[in-house]
């Protein structure tokens, strides 16, 4: 399994963790009772599951496991694959500091734009070093 | 990878391109854009990218690597694995399509039947090869 991979179904399995855990807390009576304000945090909730924890899983599975690219670069750019882990990640980071701080009228938009771009610079760079590899080997 | 995976796989990440784009916009576009306008691209965007993107890789996926027949071809009939692939790209549009013109319900039911038959036809075709490798014919 490449490095690469690893990195991915690692952090995968953290976001699957904090998701866990921030759904536990959504549901704690007390929190419910006092901090009703936290219900903005669904979102962040889905998010951390669907991308964080299913999508990073099929990105890190499919650089490891779909056709060889060449026999010189076998996985495509080793350079853009980590550049989409990061833009993942910090991506994903910024959304769950910046979803609840918005709602709480604590933070601009720009950090939210901010996750955007990153999350749409991660998705695209996957699309772009995944698509030649889509062939017979 | 045979060619309907690739067909199946590659299609999955027009969604993704897609769908991660609908998606930067909500996330950026809440002070950004007209709400209400943004707003209704929410079903679109978890459209392209849970059924569009999730579940049409997992079925291109799966085509390619489940276990394969000993005699005849390889990977049994392709009509409805080829019926499925046609039969979803026409229901995520429909559905889309019909969550994006709020007053057009038909449309989405449409598009939903024909999801529904795609996932019938896929599992038809796939529950037979779910077994231990080198058993059957």
């Amino acid at each position: 399994m490449p490095r690469l991979t690893r990195w991915y179904l690692r952090a995968a399995m953290l976001h699957l963790g904090g998701a866990l855990a921030l759904g536990v807390l959504l549901q704690w009576p007390a929190v419910r009772a006092e901090l009703p304000v936290m219900v903005v945090l669904f979102p962040t909730l889905l998010h951390l599951l669907v991308v964080g924890w299913i999508t990073q899983v099929i990105f890190g599975v499919a650089y490891w496991m779909f056709p060889r690219y060449s026999a010189e670069q076998p996985r495509g750019s080793e350079r853009m694959g980590w550049s989409t882990f990061a833009s993942l990640n910090v991506g994903l980071l910024l959304r769950v500091v910046g979803e609840p701080l918005h709602a709480l009228g604590r933070a601009t938009a720009g950090l939210l734009v901010a996750s955007a771009l990153l999350q749409l610079l991660a998705g695209w760079t996957f699309v772009l070093n995944t698509w030649p590899r889509i062939r017979e080997r | 990878m045979p060619r309907l995976s690739i067909w199946l796989v590659r299609t999955s990440l027009v969604h993704l391109t897609v769908g991660i784009a609908l998606g930067a916009l909500l996330l950026a576009g809440r002070e950004l854009a007209d709400g209400a306008w943004v707003a209704r691209l929410r079903p679109v965007h978890a459209e392209l990218l849970l059924f569009g993107w999730t579940v049409q890789l997992i079925m291109g996926v799966a085509y390619w690597i489940l276990p394969r027949y000993r005699a005849g071809r390889e990977r049994g009939s392709a009509v409805l694995p080829w019926a499925a692939y046609w039969l979803l790209n026409a229901g995520v549009p429909l559905v889309a399509a019909g969550q994006w013109l709020s007053g057009a319900p038909s449309l989405a039911l449409a598009g939903r039947l024909l999801e529904a038959l795609a996932a019938g036809a896929f599992v038809a075709h796939a529950l037979p090869r779910i077994r231990r490798f080198g058993s059957g014919t």
